[in-house]
């Protein structure tokens, strides 16, 4: 097992080391530079900018020097806000995503779960095609659609939540639906698979002929293999919890990680941008490490792989 | 799968014919084909139909609601919604059927070279895969739109490219069980070189997961370009996408509602059927998997 998590971390390093060098060099080899908008510059002055901020180097250079600065924690500055490093936007923005995607995360695993218990127990019924059509309905409705219906009636029509903002537990209701609901969507399909098929096996015939509960068939015996499905997926569903709400941050104006990505591809800020990439990019290999270890520990043929 | 999966010669229960059976009994799935069909023929005719251009300003009517004249009501420079509604359809469903097909070429191709290549050659392109799927994709795809301007071929690219990689898993795992035949060791044997085998002789045999897959790429891509035209990445103004048309709609949502819910009822009802129709497909193409 320690093996296992030693070599999976071995190999995240080569990926890391691609994210860097494909964002830098997309970035830097890209028309237009930071400092394009500030039309009244005169050439001394963006000269003066350039060689601040080492753009005038050799583009080897620049990558060698970066890296090396990388690997220290040190993103630099952020070229278009002054004032502040890149490692420390991201530590004022990057907790109020990671905050977000836990909530949406909740909200997905509770209504999931419960939604696929639910359908699996009594399959092909009522229930079963109603909440499978409502899950199928959760997938056809992106962020970007829901989000601003949900802000049309609960907080225009109804006004009983604030349109925007980010501020009282009242603001974070909006959100953190809008992004929870596709992945909700998904948890109770994969998580009435998993249990149909668990639920068909020999050893549940065998429980049910001890004259067990069904509510302890389900709960003791069943749920430890039809929750692999969900496990497998929560490792990059997380990930895109965590770092793909650019989307939702922007229809609420939520001040996180992935507002602040956009905006700063959108100003050609290089440092932010790669260093944004960089921190979606650890987390997403974290999180699919884990969610591997997890499926590991749950199921012993996998560890014998 | 001995025959590809429209092979109409057979006669009896040929696959093509049994999951065309299968299909026909999923309600759910029918209801998909029904509305696609007429959504894009809608999307397809509609255009040369209406009266009014998608782009015509009239600042001087402005934003009107639904009414006889313009069916869907205007936005406020004065544009007939429907008619922009019928054109944003069809760049919306052009990029999920364009951007499925670059998926597709590269996916196929990759994955089936990879397969029948094996050895080290496989470990080596496999590896690659995993690599890619790695990455936080939307985050380059955003890079690459912000950095490399939005003209609508690179649309294409940009998410043809993210999305080829399961299809290579999938063609490669296929190409895998296929390539030791005797079909195959046969047009060896025959001396036809690697190229014609994988194109005429492999890749038939893997169309039916990979037609499944195609059906159920086709959403997720038009979700893509609506995600990124909603950001302003994507489709530009004048032109018209339902996702773009969805982010104008939320920019004067209070005033005039039915801005955003046109757009977004027929945007999601697309993808729902699109959805529909390819779980559909899978259960009535792989019946190991189906419920019946």
């Amino acid at each position: 097992m320690i093996g296992f998590v030693l070599r999976r971390t071995l190999e995240a390093i080569p990926v890391l080391l691609v994210v860097f060098t494909v964002a830098f060099f997309l970035v830097r080899l890209a028309p237009g530079g930071p400092f394009d908008s500030e039309k009244r510059a005169s050439p001394q002055v963006l000269q003066q900018l350039e060689s601040q901020y080492r753009l005038n180097e050799p583009l080897y250079s620049q990558y060698l020097d970066y890296l090396g600065g990388v690997l220290h924690g040190d993103f630099g500055p952020s070229f278009r806000k002054p004032g502040r490093t890149v490692s420390e936007w991201i530590a004022l923005r990057f907790p109020v995503s990671l905050e977000l995607g836990t909530y949406a995360l909740l909200v997905a695993l509770a209504v999931g779960m419960g939604a696929g218990l639910l359908a699996a127990l009594r399959p092909n019924s009522a229930l079963d095609h109603g909440t499978m059509s409502v899950a199928m309905l959760g997938i056809c409705l992106p962020g970007f659609v829901l989000g601003p219906l949900l802000v049309l009636v609960f907080a225009l029509w109804l006004g009983w939540l604030p349109v925007m903002g980010w501020s009282t537990p009242m603001h974070k209701i909006l959100p953190s639906i809008t992004l929870g609901a596709a992945y909700a969507a998904y948890i109770a399909r994969l998580a009435r698979g998993g249990m149909l098929e668990v639920l068909a096996q020999d050893f549940i015939r065998t429980a049910r002929a001890k004259g067990l509960s069904e509510t302890r068939i389900v709960l003791r015996h069943a749920l430890r293999g039809g929750v692999q499905p969900v496990v497998a997926f929560l490792g990059p569903a997380a990930a895109g919890l965590f770092t793909g709400s650019f989307v939702v941050e922007t229809i609420f104006q939520v001040p996180g990680l992935g507002r602040e990505f956009v905006e700063s591809a959108f100003n050609r800020d290089y440092t932010m941008v790669i260093g944004s990439v960089l921190v979606y990019a650890v987390l997403v290999v974290a999180l699919n490490l884990v969610a591997d270890i997890a499926l590991a520990l749950l199921d012993p043929r996998v560890r014998a792989q | 799968m001995e025959k590809p999966a429209d092979s109409n010669t057979e006669q009896g229960a040929s696959l093509g014919r049994d999951a065309w059976r299968r299909l026909k009994r999923n309600r759910l799935a029918m209801a998909g084909l029904v509305v696609l069909v007429v959504v894009s023929g809608t999307v397809v005719v509609g255009p040369w139909m209406v009266s009014h251009s998608y782009e015509t300003q009239d600042t001087a009517l402005g934003a009107t609601a639904p009414n006889w004249n313009n069916w869907l009501g205007t936005d406020p420079l004065g544009r007939d919604l429907f008619s922009r509604m019928l054109y944003g359809g069809r760049v919306s469903l052009l990029v999920g059927l364009a951007a499925t097909a670059v998926s597709l070429l590269i996916g196929v191709l990759y994955g089936a070279t990879s397969g029948y290549l094996g050895g080290r050659a496989d470990a080596v392109m496999m590896r690659l895969v995993d690599i890619l799927y790695a990455l936080p994709f939307t985050v380059f795809v955003i890079i690459l739109m912000v950095f490399f301007g939005r003209n609508f071929l690179f649309l294409f690219l940009a998410i043809g490219a993210v999305e080829w990689l399961t299809m290579a898993r999938i063609v490669r795992g296929q190409v895998l069980t296929l390539r030791h035949r005797e079909f195959v060791e046969a047009a060896v044997v025959m001396g036809l070189p690697v190229w014609r085998i994988l194109l005429f002789h492999i890749i038939p045999n893997t169309l039916g997961p990979v037609i499944i897959y195609a059906t159920l790429t086709v959403p997720s891509v038009m979700l893509l370009e609506a995600f990124l035209s909603f950001l302003g990445l994507g489709v530009q103004p004048p032109m018209s996408s339902w996702g773009l048309l969805i982010k104008e709609g939320v920019d004067v949502m209070e005033e005039y509602p039915w801005l955003l819910l046109f757009p977004s009822v027929a945007f999601s009802m697309t993808l729902f059927a699109l959805n529909a129709l390819g779980d559909g497909l899978r259960d009535a193409l792989d019946p190991r998997t189906s419920r019946d």
